[in-house]
């Protein structure tokens, strides 16, 4: 029988399909590997219109198979998913690809006035003069900045 | 919203959600703003996210499944309120209603999130969290207009006409908290109406329904997609 930690090493190299410098476990939505009859394993969407959710349960059910074992995959609908569950080796593989990784979560939803006045560092230069442009950007997870001191648009992760 | 059952709570959301969607989709390639192009694409996205993990789990009672929620009833069957159905293309219409209906939301989800049966609570939670940006872009365009007087004119001709239909999203005493936020925000008065209830539809949800089920309709039952 498969061990847990070689499904957890297994899994570990599907990537994101969208961003696929981070893996499915960097992303955090593998909540928990069950080893029996079956690989148990719950799965957490992004968030819920992603058109990858699909490709993602696909990838999973993929990996397990060559891994001799039948893959059983449920998908959680509940908020335990949130951007604090991105590891930080995930967070610094999306920063080095461009992509601002997201602000903690925090008790309360966030509001437009932190988006548009708190530091928020630049990918490219480091910097924390940036500015919000847009609220929504190219998939649903990511919003747009500015960054003012090298002039360069960049995408942020939104804290979910 | 307790005299409803499970189901019913869960398709009048849905519903809405899906429909919605679909109306914010109608922007895509020619908002009057690359960046609200961006916006009302994203934020259709997600409705049509919400729609489907709330059919899944109305699904699961049913003994169906989402895709035949979806498209497989007659446009009678929907459980959306008329105010989702409207096909606005005028750009102050289509903020007003999309104010309207996410601050109707919030108050709703708010309650679905204190819901004692787990499953629901916690996808209301999950779509809150994706709703608050939502909001945020709503809120902002009403900074906007408020902040000119010709905004502000539109707004309100906007607001008079969608208001009974925006009473419609919710009721008993969701309703009044509605009223109660809307007039908090807003620097005029509001009509009083009647409002136009659940239940009802107007013609444009049979055109919407007539393109959005067109591609399942014609093909065969039971096929895979």
């Amino acid at each position: 029988m498969v061990s847990a930690e070689a499904v957890w090493d297994a899994l570990a190299e599907i990537p994101d399909p969208e961003i696929p410098v981070i893996s499915l476990v960097d992303l955090g939505v593998i909540q928990s590997v069950d080893v029996g009859e079956r690989v148990h394993v719950r799965f957490t969407p992004t968030f819920l219109g992603c058109p990858a959710l699909e490709v993602m349960k696909h990838a999973l059910e993929e990996k397990i198979a060559e891994l001799g074992a039948e893959p059983e995959i449920e998908v959680v609908l509940d908020d335990s998913w949130s951007t604090d569950r991105i590891t930080a080796v995930g967070r610094e593989k999306l920063r080095a690809a461009g992509f601002a990784p997201p602000a903690p979560r925090e008790a309360t939803a966030p509001r437009l006035v932190q988006l548009q006045t708190d530091a928020f560092r630049c990918p490219y230069c480091g910097s924390t003069e940036t500015k919000l442009e847009n609220i929504f950007g190219p998939t649903p997870c990511r919003l747009l900045r500015y960054c003012t001191s090298c002039r360069q648009p960049f995408e942020q992760f939104k804290t979910i | 919203m307790n005299a409803r059952s499970r189901v019913e709570v869960l398709l009048e959301l849905a519903d809405d959600e899906l429909i919605l969607g679909w109306r914010d989709s109608e922007w895509t390639g020619i908002a009057p703003l690359l960046e609200e192009d961006v916006a009302f694409s994203s934020i259709a996205q997600n409705e049509i996210g919400h729609a489907r993990a709330l059919y899944e789990l109305a699904a699961r009672e049913l003994g169906t499944d989402a895709d035949a929620l979806a498209f497989d009833r007659a446009p009678d069957e929907y459980r959306c309120a008329p105010l989702v159905e409207l096909r606005r293309l005028e750009w102050a219409r289509t903020i007003a209603r999309h104010w309207l209906y996410e601050t109707a939301d919030e108050i709703r989800l708010a309650v679905l999130k204190a819901s004692d049966d787990p499953e629901v609570a916690g996808l209301a939670a999950k779509i809150d969290r994706e709703e608050a940006y939502h909001r945020m872009h709503a809120e902002m365009w009403i900074d906007r207009l408020l902040a000119t007087e010709e905004g502000t004119t539109r707004l309100r001709e906007a607001i008079d006409e969608l208001w009974p239909y925006a009473l419609g999203v919710l009721d008993g005493e969701l309703r009044l908290q509605l009223v109660e936020r809307v007039r908090g925000r807003l620097p005029f008065d509001l009509p009083e109406v009647e409002p136009v209830t659940r239940g009802q539809h107007t013609e444009e949800l049979r055109e919407l329904w007539d393109e959005m089920t067109e591609v399942r309709r014609s093909a065969p039952t039971g096929a895979q997609w």
